[in-house]
């Protein structure tokens, strides 16, 4: 019995990951671009949660709805101002930028909020748990998994349904050719990459309250969120989220077995997806 | 006639540098005898990092394999320096040959991962081997597991050389600790700076150049760019892991957290080969020299340093591509380490001058 509320946390937990992965699994999918500082700023956008929430005293949910936008345009213009002149054939200015990025928003809220761990806090949310058969699971990692899903068909909707996604698709398959149809490619990036860090944002909310944070947490976040993607398959959302439960349950899995195996116990499931399928548990096509 | 021409990589520059080299070698290594302690300890810090660099340039500036996780073995390499020495009784010297041997056989199993992903998620794929290979490390108990260990004084005092070092320079065990480590990394800085130099000038480095330039092109002359991948990423694990033994002998101390960090071992060393040029062999030295720089000046700030040295790389990366060297090349043409081929005509052939050949190469 009890191994089935380790899967169940486990499961719960990938959905966390999901989030984490879904931002970055859209901006590769639209741009081939590897955002190494994925990750930190993810804890940024925990950061101006957490100040929200203490300057204007909102419920955590709201701060989110108000750092989104926030985050949205930090992310246009990242990708209009710096990230857009580092596309093209050679993979090494956007890994090397994004990685020196990775550096810049580490050590910038290092140096704005010091390196103590905070948390947002949920008051009674964070300890409600609802009971289904024999397994309790916490209210909070619930909402975290629906979130994922919501998030997931969300863009799956942006993408098939409205004209910023024909064009997202339309960029991703030939940006020449697209820009020849009246469509901007560096505006569509520039967009992407807002949507990106609201994805981010809503990711952020659930990393805040779930548990502490500080400065460094970004990376181990980024390497999560890569398995993540990898597991499912380049650019398959739904492949994702697989790939976010498979971690999370082989953490879950692990820890039970012994606490000091959490952490390893996800990277070795990775490797192992590595090892058999090598392009992912449902890739795409041929990237 | 055509018999007469000859190919060459030999330019003025490359020879002056040659002799340059060979000078400042010589002086390096008789240093210890006026210098004090502390620049020796700054000259051990800037060679290691040197050929940290060195190395992670022929991974990303030659062979297009961007690692992220150089501080596997790093870590690796030092660790397995402390656990020879503690464990087996080896001599710390020789046990950093010892460092660079297991760095190489745990870089056949990461290869054997990392290479099935390309591009950008090879970077992950290295870091990800890095973390496993850092949480495993934690939980070794024999050398410290997760809060690490020191080399023991018994281990330190049989360190060879070091009583010789001692009554030569009348100095005290510490100081000829450091002075050995010193001449050791000036030892690892030449050879590897010599060795890539020569490397990059035999008919394997021409094939290394060619898939630099052009993958497809090399390959449709009949470069097997799978074996170089191969060969360059264990030769760099070999050197980076005696790299890292070498910096946690002179340390003397080692945890998992400091073995393995990815700021210091890859982010740093990333940064100073972007900074200094990329795919160069004097781009690294320069960085190195920015770097240190940057550090002595900044020191006192903390954090800002690594924001400055962030900025700085991404900035270069955009609007300089070829880094510090690249300016420096394009406006003056010198090459320090040339290994261009230019074809050289006879003196009274058709052309009766000299030809350039091949492409561009630098």
């Amino acid at each position: 019995m009890i191994w089935i509320d380790t899967i169940v946390q486990g499961v719960l937990l990938g959905g966390l990951y999901a989030l984490f992965a879904a931002g970055l699994s859209l901006v590769f999918g639209i741009m081939r671009l590897v955002n190494l500082a994925h990750g930190d700023l993810i804890v940024m956008g925990a950061y101006l949660i957490l100040v929200v929430v203490s300057v204007l005293g909102l419920n955590p949910f709201v701060a989110a709805l108000v750092a989104a936008p926030v985050m949205f345009s930090i992310g246009w213009v990242l990708q209009k101002a710096v990230l857009n002149r580092t596309l093209g054939d050679d993979i090494l200015p956007p890994l090397l930028v994004t990685f020196g990025l990775s550096v810049v928003i580490q050590n910038s809220l290092l140096e704005g909020f010091s390196a103590d761990s905070q948390r947002i806090s949920m008051g009674p949310l964070e300890t409600a748990s609802v009971a289904v058969g024999p397994v309790t699971m916490g209210l909070l990692p619930l909402l975290t998994f629906g979130s994922a899903i919501a998030v997931i068909v969300g863009l799956n909707q942006i993408f098939y349904r409205t004209a910023i996604g024909r064009a997202f698709r339309a960029t991703s398959d030939d940006p020449v050719t697209a820009s020849l149809m009246g469509i901007r490619p560096d505006r569509v990036f520039a967009t992407a990459m807002g949507l990106a860090l609201v994805v981010a944002t809503i990711a952020a909310l659930y990393l805040g309250t779930r548990s502490n944070f500080d400065p460094y947490v970004g990376p181990a976040r980024l390497i999560y969120a890569f398995e993540a993607v990898i597991i499912g398959g380049l650019g398959s959302l739904w492949g994702t989220l697989a790939g976010g439960i498979i971690i999370g349950v082989a953490q879950t899995v692990g820890a039970a077995i012994n606490p000091e195996w959490q952490i390893l116990a996800g990277h070795v499931a990775f490797l192992i997806v590595l090892l058999v399928r090598p392009r992912g548990l449902f890739p795409r096509a041929v990237d | 006639m055509a018999a007469t021409h000859t190919l060459t990589t030999r330019t003025r520059a490359g020879t002056i540098t040659g002799i340059a080299a060979l000078a400042f070698l010589a002086v390096a290594v008789i240093l210890p005898a006026f210098a004090s302690r502390s620049l020796i300890q700054d000259l051990f810090f800037i060679l290691t990092m040197l050929t940290l660099a060195q190395f992670w340039n022929l991974l990303a500036g030659y062979s297009g394999l961007v690692s992220v996780g150089q501080q596997a073995f790093v870590g690796f390499g030092a660790y397995m320096l402390f656990a020879a020495t503690i464990l087996w009784g080896v001599n710390p010297v020789a046990a950093i040959l010892l460092s660079g041997v297991f760095a190489l056989l745990l870089a056949i199993p990461t290869a054997f991962f990392a290479f099935r992903l390309s591009g950008a998620y090879f970077a992950i794929g290295t870091w990800v081997v890095a973390e496993v290979v850092r949480l495993t490390v934690a939980q070794w108990q024999a050398v410290g597991g997760g809060t690490g260990t020191s080399l023991p004084r018994d281990a330190r005092d049989a360190m060879w050389g070091v009583t010789w070092i001692e009554a030569a320079f009348d100095v005290r065990s510490s100081a000829a600790r450091d002075i050995l480590a010193y001449w050791l990394a000036l030892a690892l800085a030449a050879a590897t700076i010599g060795g890539i130099y020569w490397f990059l000038r035999t008919r394997r480095g021409l094939a290394l150049a060619a898939l630099r330039d052009n993958v497809e092109a090399a390959k449709s002359v009949g470069v097997d760019a799978a074996r170089m991948k191969w060969i360059v990423f264990l030769v760099a694990a070999f050197g980076t892991g005696i790299a890292g033994g070498l910096i946690f002998l002179q340390n003397g101390r080692i945890s998992p957290d400091s073995a393995f960090a990815v700021t210091q071992w890859t982010a740093f060393v990333i940064f100073i080969v972007v900074i200094g040029g990329i795919g160069t062999i004097e781009g690294p030295i320069i960085g190195v020299l920015v770097f240190f720089m940057l550090q002595e000046l900044l020191a006192d700030f903390g954090a800002t340093y690594l924001i400055v040295l962030g900025c700085l790389g991404i900035v270069i990366m955009l609007f300089a591509r070829r880094g510090l060297w690249g300016l420096i090349s394009d406006r003056t043409g010198v090459q320090l380490f040339p290994v261009r081929r230019r074809l050289i005509a006879p003196a009274r052939g058709p052309a009766g001058q000299t030809d350039e050949g091949g492409g561009h190469n630098d």
